[in-house]
């Protein structure tokens, strides 16, 4: 019967509760289309940063990411990399040799990043295949190059014509090779776009006259979310003096604070949003508890216990919060899941930043469960502790004051 | 020989919050019997809600004593006298006695839901009740569908179903026509002689005055005469 009491008295009035219900459910569907969003739009980002060029974890020799010299190379030992290839999570180790050169064609020049790869390797991390735009893949033991779209374009070169490099080496050493263009990639960034060159590794070796020297080996793992901890674990296995290990959010912090700006944007959106319908709520709560003062004052009076009582109003609120957050949860749903097969365009700076990223600019909806329990969570807390004010009401309320108002 | 069911000794309120303390009973004592029908009469403002509180365990007096049923009551807390007055006494306001969400018969089964009594009997007490006061057919009627004095009647119903040692009922006609309010009034002299409960009704209505077997007149918070018709 207690629960019969709580249902009838939640529908006396029912616009009321209608309209409380209607903006707890807002309040879920608002944020969690908002969080679904930015954790899949920055999910997307970083995935494909990481997968597009860093990768997870860098080693690099100790001081190079600050001044990225070929001084700052080191030695790449057959033990380094299966040591590090064999260390729990990590997938997939890249070596790479990179540095600058000027690239002329036929009669144009042009600053250009030299990078000596792997072929087999480079494409596992960062499917380099996939953005052949023509011409035929490097081939490891070959002396060709491949050469993205917009630097190919300015030097007029196409595949099978010859490239040359003109650059310093190792140590202050000449550096000059002459290559056949093997083909040509397309990097949706467009500052990659207009100066990067691969080579195979020896042959950018050579070139450099570094020996068998790296500047980086770039690493896949597992699962991203360990990869602090195998950041840790590597840099206290190798040595400190000699070697750097960073990782993505390292190499990559404008993109961490980018997410960091755009994390506190949402959330203080979200608070002001919380703190009106907090409003809304308490004001139902207080018309609940003030309307009845009197009703409450004559069941205190025949016999009923505080405890009772307030348990009947913990009820009403109970099922106030919950029916909302679960109205909000059965709008959002459908909207997301459509939203996440159906993107919706971006334009503006975080377009920018996405074709930056090589990454189609559109916003795409996560659909993760855990959005909608944490907003569900958040409201559940925000009506509890509203909650308490009816029930600190009803503590203290007096049978013979309220009998006599 | 009918027991003592309330006895009161230099009972005195005095209400401290206001600007001028008024001294709203000062020193009544009382002794109330089982089985009485018995009302407290009094201008407006001489002590009567005031008195019938202290007797329901609903205020503290400031001083004097009283004992109901062997129970102190100056020496009960906040939730033992909750407990005191779901077991021990029968509440009738002057209105707005029920739950306004609850039909009728459920108003009178949810104070023996209190007393945690089983459904089968809440149920048949519950109809029985009802019916004795004359509402057998508007059972499943909430409050809103039910006249001021059907409303009151199922108070008293209520007020019976927990089988208190006594009712107090404050003003219970005040609301009513003079018709519905002779009519409750005899329904509840029925009450006390068939279910042998006490009754202690505050009133200003003369003619409900004139169905009381004892009429205390109170004034200034006083008792000014205690007249026990044969
Ligand atoms: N909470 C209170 N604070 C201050 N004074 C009060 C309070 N309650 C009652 N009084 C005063 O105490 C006195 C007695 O009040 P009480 O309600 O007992 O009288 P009453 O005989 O029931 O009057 P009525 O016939 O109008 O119901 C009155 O003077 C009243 O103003
Ligand atoms: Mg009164």
């Amino acid at each position: 019967m207690y629960l019969l009491l709580a249902w009838r008295n939640i529908w006396r009035n029912r616009r009321r509760t209608l309209i409380t219900l209607a903006s707890v459910a807002f309040a879920v569907f608002f944020s969690s289309l908002m969080q679904s969003m930015q954790t899949a739009a920055w999910g997307n980002l970083i995935d494909n940063a990481v997968r597009f060029y860093t990768g997870y974890i860098q080693i690099h020799h100790q001081g190079y990411w600050d001044d990225r010299t070929l001084d700052n190379s080191f030695v790449n030992q057959a033990s380094l990399q299966s040591k590090v290839a064999q260390h729990p999570g990590v997938v997939a180790v890249v070596p790479r040799l990179e540095s600058f050169a000027l690239a002329s064609g036929t009669d144009r020049t042009k600053g250009t990043l030299v990078i000596g790869i792997d072929p087999e390797k480079e494409d596992n991390l960062t499917n380099l295949r996939n953005k052949m735009r023509a011409g035929t893949y490097l081939q490891a033991g070959q002396k060709k190059v491949l050469v993205a779209e917009g630097l190919a374009d300015f030097l007029r070169l196409a595949p099978k014509d010859t490239l040359v490099l003109i650059g310093q080496g190792y140590h202050g050493a000449n550096a000059a090779g002459k290559y056949e263009v093997a083909g040509i990639v397309k990097f949706p960034s467009t500052q990659l776009n207009d100066q990067v060159v691969y080579l195979p590794l020896p042959e950018a070796q050579w070139l450099y006259d570094t020996g068998d020297r790296l500047t980086s080996l770039s690493l896949l793992v597992d699962d991203p979310g360990k990869v602090e901890d195998v950041t840790a674990t590597l840099q206290q296995e190798l040595n400190a003096t000699q070697f750097e290990v960073m990782n993505w959010q390292e190499l990559m912090p404008e993109l961490v604070q980018g997410f960091e700006i755009d994390r506190i944007g949402a959330q203080v959106i979200l608070i002001i949003l919380y703190a009106v319908i907090s409003f809304g709520i308490f004001g139902t709560f207080l018309m609940m508890t003030t309307e009845r003062r009197y009703e409450m004052g004559v069941m205190l009076a025949i016999g009923m216990s505080r405890l009772k009582l307030q348990s009947v109003m913990f009820l009403e609120i109970l099922m106030l919060a919950l029916g909302g957050t679960l109205l909000g949860i059965l709008v959002s749903l459908p909207v997301i899941l459509y939203m996440h097969n159906h993107p919706i365009p971006v334009s503006g700076n975080l377009a920018e930043l996405y074709q930056n990223y090589g990454m189609e600019p559109v916003l795409p909806f996560s659909r993760k469960s855990d959005i909608f329990l944490r907003q569900a969570y958040t409201v559940a807390i925000i009506t509890a502790v509203l909650g308490i004010y009816p029930l600190w009401f009803i503590q203290r309320l007096i049978p013979v004051t309220a009998l006599r108002s | 020989m009918p027991e003592v069911v309330i006895r009161t000794s230099g009972l005195t309120k005095v209400y401290k919050e206001t600007k001028v303390p008024v001294n709203a009973l000062g020193g009544v004592d009382l002794e109330i019997m089982e089985g009485e029908f018995t009302a407290v009469v009094g201008p407006s403002g001489s002590g009567k809600s005031t008195l019938l509180h202290i007797l329901g365990g609903l205020d503290y007096p400031t001083a004097g004593h009283v004992e109901v049923g062997g129970h102190h009551l100056n020496e009960l807390n906040d939730r033992q006298l909750i407990d005191f007055r779901l077991e021990h006494i029968g509440f009738v306001f002057q209105a707005y006695n029920l739950i306004p969400v609850l039909t009728a018969r459920e108003n009178v089964e949810f104070i023996m839901l209190l007393q945690k009594i089983p459904a089968r009997e809440r149920e048949a007490r519950a109809a029985q009740l009802l019916q004795e006061v004359g509402l057998g057919d508007r059972m499943d009627n909430r409050p809103t569908e039910l006249s001021g004095g059907q409303q009151q009647r199922v108070a008293v119903a209520r007020a019976l179903a927990s089988r208190p040692q006594f009712i107090l009922a404050d003003e219970p006609t005040a609301n009513l026509d003079s018709k519905s309010a002779g009519n409750l009034l005899q329904m509840m002299a029925e009450m006390n002689r068939r279910e042998k409960v006490t009754f202690i009704f505050s009133t200003h209505d003369q003619r409900v005055i004139e169905k009381a077997r004892r009429v205390i007149t109170l004034e200034d918070g006083k008792i000014v005469s205690d007249v026990t018709k044969a």
